[in-house]
């Protein structure tokens, strides 16, 4: 525990409540972030960035930006921030938590809609709610970013392929000059259906803190 | 109804005729064994008399010889009889709806069986070593090779507990409760000892793969519950080895000792970690030698297939656990090798592990049965019945015990139904009933071996036959249709990436940054020694769109030539995705590209069966041609036959739901099937990855009929035209049909 904790106990509950993590996971998470921050109030993107295992991670980009998006906070506001504060790091972890399995259908099926929401928040770069031919072929080419040198016809070709999979789905029959828009939401979910987010799209928070290697029970 | 009847009388006919066969062979056997002495006599009395004097015995014309054959003979009959009867479930689906086929062999080996007894003779008994070295690596390797990796390492956790834990809490239970129940005076069973007991535990304990697959192959149940038992089923071998030899050796000792039970625990680690090395070690090399095997196309599935059995052979050696080196020598060796070998190699792998593990997975439970008339039994009611109670109670505990603690640490828990399919779904088979043949001849082996007959019989026809229906009552959830898409595809990998970036800014190395830690050393050091050429390089989402794009073109072609155009059911085309007015991006297809496809397609709209029949000989032939032939050509030449051989493996009829809204293929692993890595041309995938969408974008026939492919499949419509319009029609619509002198070289290869 370092001398510089300035843990705002009271705000906790506060917190349980708005991003459904246990007080434990909070600590650990608050422990995670003033080692981010260097003991600072705030996350700027440069903090982000310096971490060492994201080099390698060719999504490094979009991962970043989506903490300072505004649309992953659940405030209905769009645009993004320069700097993140605990509260909203909170809230964007709390995209990746488990569902419970005591939860019923509906409730998984919010936290289906919302984890995928954030996929969506991530691939719509403009904030216009459909997915354009070009931020998909971006996302493509992210992807096949770090394979080496990669042609980006290909990566074109396959969001091409991509795209027109949607479209057939979504929309099986248009005229032959009409033109498909993007994926919306609707479609997203749709053609996501196959995946389940809501045990996928999920990592471990830790109860006890890893630093201090206490062998404790892992969270679910 | 008068096919069914027919087919049923076929069926019966057939059925009595091959056990006329059977019956005919073995009465044959005995009689020539017994006239074999005097007819071997006499023959040789003639022949010498034939050297010293005239002849005076006439030269046989036709001669009668049975023994010279025997073994070959009664071998083939046995498979013949293991096949026909597989083919008659499937002729009469009524049966088979109810009762698993696992039951129906058996039930077929008590018929033949009881016939061969009849005859008086001895009917054969299911020979451990015919067991453990012909029949049963088959099916382990066909299970290993196809093991899904992604639900298998995602629950290996939860699979080594099952298997662990669950099998040593199986074997103490049963072997505790079985002694107490030798310990009552009624049983008359005083004469059996704990450490036989805990010999029996181990060896009725362990849920058998062979069972399991063949009764959860046919309810069709979600890939989780699956692989959980399907892989607690493979793991738990180590654990069955190092118990079954402990108890066995100290069956003789009578009692253990501390020091033997440590040695027991540290055997245990050296059995499974001892038996996974060897499978990897035989794995890579495998893999390395597949990077060379393009100067011989046709041996390729031999190394396939040797390796994996070398090391099969090689960890039995040591008393390793044979299965696990299986599994992982083929669990290692596939992605290198599916990326340095053939499309018809990979086929014919393919295809030899389904036809050997289907073989071999008959003949055992026909065996079982035979096996189990063959006798000799000691039926001791008691322990029989106690036998397969304390089976269930123990499983079912096991189950409960286990998963509450699992869950624990499982993000997706495991519920009540998942745990009673679990529990339900602990099959034994013909591994327990060998290992019990394997025991010591004395008179607690027929007791034990008629108790876990009667286990195998009690879990294979009672739990295979209730377990279709429970699982209906139950609404287990079902396999899902994998129909893959690229969009799938495409987050699938964007969630790895996306979870492991969380995982490190939260800063705790979870589960996918170990994942992605491998996968950069493997790409990094592994693929580029074990992969041949540029293929080392070829990133996952690459290949696999490479894959789906061939194989949607294949599927064009075989649904355009086999006269059933899919229903329409989508109009959308590659024109209404991109927007207008944007400039269609500038391809340069490399020439030999395109008229590779142009060529792919052509050829493809001939008649098939022309194909057909010229198949196997034209391409071997080829391959001995190679160094006769321009290397240029000869690669445009593989390549289609590449995809040739791609389509004509694919049986025509296996067109169910119409590739149209997403692109699917056979629910299999993914591989790198594309693709030589011979060329030279350097752009190989990419400019392929391009033509087809190229292909896409030429839609300037009118395209009455659209389906996705809409544009492919307008020019791919034969049926009414004749195939030389086709040809000149396909031509003509595709890009600018390249110089003349193309199509000379199409006609010197066409057939």
């Amino acid at each position: 525990m370092g001398a510089s904790q300035t843990r705002p106990e009271h705000n906790y509950d506060d917190l349980t409540d708005k991003s459904g993590f246990s007080q434990e996971q909070i600590k650990n998470l608050y422990q995670r972030f003033q080692q981010l921050s260097g003991n600072h109030e705030k996350i700027s993107r440069d903090d982000l960035e310096r971490i060492p295992a994201l080099n390698n991670n060719p999504i490094r980009k979009q991962i970043i930006t989506a903490f300072f998006d505004k649309r992953n906070q659940h405030q209905n506001d769009v645009g993004s921030l320069d700097e993140i504060g605990f509260e909203q790091f909170l809230m964007v972890m709390s995209h990746f938590r488990p569902v419970n399995s005591t939860a019923t259908e509906e409730e998984k099926v919010t936290v289906r809609k919302q984890k995928l929401r954030f996929l969506f928040n991530m691939h719509d770069t403009d904030n216009d709610g459909i997915i354009t031919l070009d931020e998909y072929r971006t996302v493509v080419e992210e992807l096949l970013s770090q394979s080496g040198a990669i042609e980006t016809e290909v990566a074109r070709s396959i969001a091409d392929a991509a795209m027109l999979e949607v479209a057939s789905t979504n929309v099986p029959h248009m005229a032959p000059d009409d033109f498909y828009e993007g994926i919306t939401f609707e479609h997203f979910e749709q053609i996501l259906k196959g995946i389940e987010m809501e045990s996928r799209m999920s990592i471990r928070f830790l109860d006890m803190n890893t630093a201090t290697m206490r062998c404790g029970k892992l969270s679910s | 109804m008068a096919p069914i009847q027919r087919s049923s009388t076929l069926r019966l006919t057939g059925l009595l005729c091959l056990l006329f066969l059977v019956f005919f062979s073995h009465g044959f056997a005995s009689h020539d064994a017994v006239s074999e002495k005097s007819s071997e006599t006499i023959q040789e009395d003639s022949r010498s008399q034939a050297n010293s004097t005239a002849h005076k015995k006439t030269f046989p014309v036709l001669s009668f010889n049975y023994e010279h054959v025997r073994t070959p003979f009664e071998i083939s009959l046995w498979i013949l009889l293991a096949l026909f009867m597989k083919l008659g479930f499937h002729i009469i689906p009524t049966v088979s709806h109810i009762v698993p086929e696992s039951c129906l062999l058996i039930f077929v080996g008590l018929l033949v069986g009881g016939i061969i007894k009849a005859t008086g003779e001895q009917p054969p008994v299911l020979d451990s070593n015919l067991f453990f070295l012909y029949l049963l690596p088959p099916i382990i390797l066909d299970a290993g090779y196809f093991l899904p990796m992604r639900p298998f390492t995602e629950n290996i956790g939860t699979i080594l507990m099952f298997a662990v834990m669950g099998t040593l809490w199986n074997v103490f239970f049963i072997g505790g409760m079985m002694y107490a129940v030798c310990q009552i005076d009624a049983a008359k069973l005083a004469h059996v000892d704990l450490l036989s007991c805990l010999l029996f535990g181990s060896i009725i304990s362990a849920v058998d793969p062979v069972s399991v697959l063949a009764v959860f192959e046919e309810i069709h149940i979600n890939e989780l519950l699956h692989i959980l038992v399907f892989g607690e089923s493979l793991l738990n071998d180590a654990v069955t080895v190092v118990l079954y030899h402990l108890f066995k050796e100290f069956a003789h000792e009578q009692a253990i000792t501390v020091t033997g039970a440590v040695l027991g625990v540290i055997s245990f680690f050296v059995v499974s970690l001892g038996g996974v090395m060897v499978g990897v070690i035989y794995g890579i090399v495998g893999a390395f030698t597949s990077r060379f095997t393009s100067y011989s196309r046709v041996i390729e599935p031999l190394f396939v297939f040797l390796y994996s059995y070398m090391a099969y052979l090689s960890a039995e050696i040591f008393h390793l656990s044979g299965i696990m080196s299986l599994i992982a020598c083929g669990v290692i060796m596939r992605p290198y090798v599916e990326a340095n070998i053939s499309h018809k190699s990979y086929t014919t792998v393919k295809y030899f592990l389904k036809m050997w593990s289907s073989v071999s997975d008959t003949l055992i439970f026909i065996f079982l049965g035979v096996s189990t008339v063959a006798g000799p039994h000691t039926w001791n009611w008691i322990f029989v019945i106690f036998t397969v109670i304390f089976c269930l109670v123990s499983r079912v505990l096991g189950v409960i015990g286990l998963t509450a603690f699992i869950n624990k640490f499982r993000i997706v828990k495991l519920t009540k139904k998942d745990q009673f399919i679990i529990a339900y779904g602990g099959l034994r088979g013909a591994i327990a009933f060998s290992l019990g043949f394997l025991l010591n001849n004395n008179e607690i082996k027929n007791l034990f071996l008629t108790a876990i007959i009667t286990v195998i019989f009690f879990t294979v026809f009672v739990q295979g036959m209730t377990i279709r229906p429970l699982v209906e009552l139950l609404a287990v959830k079902k396999k899902k249709e994998s129909k893959e898409s690229i969009n799938e595809e495409i987050h699938t990998q964007f969630l790895d990436h996306l979870l492991t970036g969380i995982e490190d800014i939260c800063g705790h190395y979870g589960h996918h940054h170990w994942k992605d830690k491998l996968n950069r050393f493997n790409k990094t050091y592994v693929k580029r020694w074990l992969i041949a050429g540029e293929r080392s390089t070829e990133p996952q989402l690459i290949s696999f769109y490479n894959k789906m794009e061939l194989k949607q073109a294949m599927m064009m072609v075989e649904s355009g030539s086999a006269a059933k155009l899919p229903t329409i059911v989508s109009t959308v085309s590659i024109r209404n995705v991109q927007a207008k007015g944007s400039p269609k991006p500038s391809r340069a297809i490399s020439k030999s590209r395109e008229e590779e496809i142009r060529r792919v397609l052509r050829a493809n709209l001939q008649n098939t069966r022309q194909r057909l029949r010229s198949y196997s000989r034209y391409e071997l032939l080829n391959d001995a041609l190679e160094d006769d032939i321009s290397e240029a050509r000869f690669r445009k030449q593989k390549e289609m036959e590449r995809r040739m051989s791609h389509y004509l493996t694919v049986p025509a009829n296996r067109q169910e739901t119409p590739p149209v809204r997403k692109v699917f293929f056979q629910p299999e692993h993914k591989v790198y099937t594309y693709d030589d890595s011979e060329s030279p041309r350097g752009r190989a995938s990419p400019s392929c990855a391009d033509d087809v969408s190229e292909l896409k974008e030429t839609p300037e026939k009118p395209d009455q009929s659209s389906t996705p492919r809409a544009n492919r499949d307008a020019e791919l419509k034969p049926k009414e035209q004749d195939d030389q319009g086709d040809q000149l029609k396909v031509s003509r619509c595709l890009s600018d049909p390249g110089p003349n002198p193309e199509d000379d070289e199409d006609s010197t290869f066409l057939p």
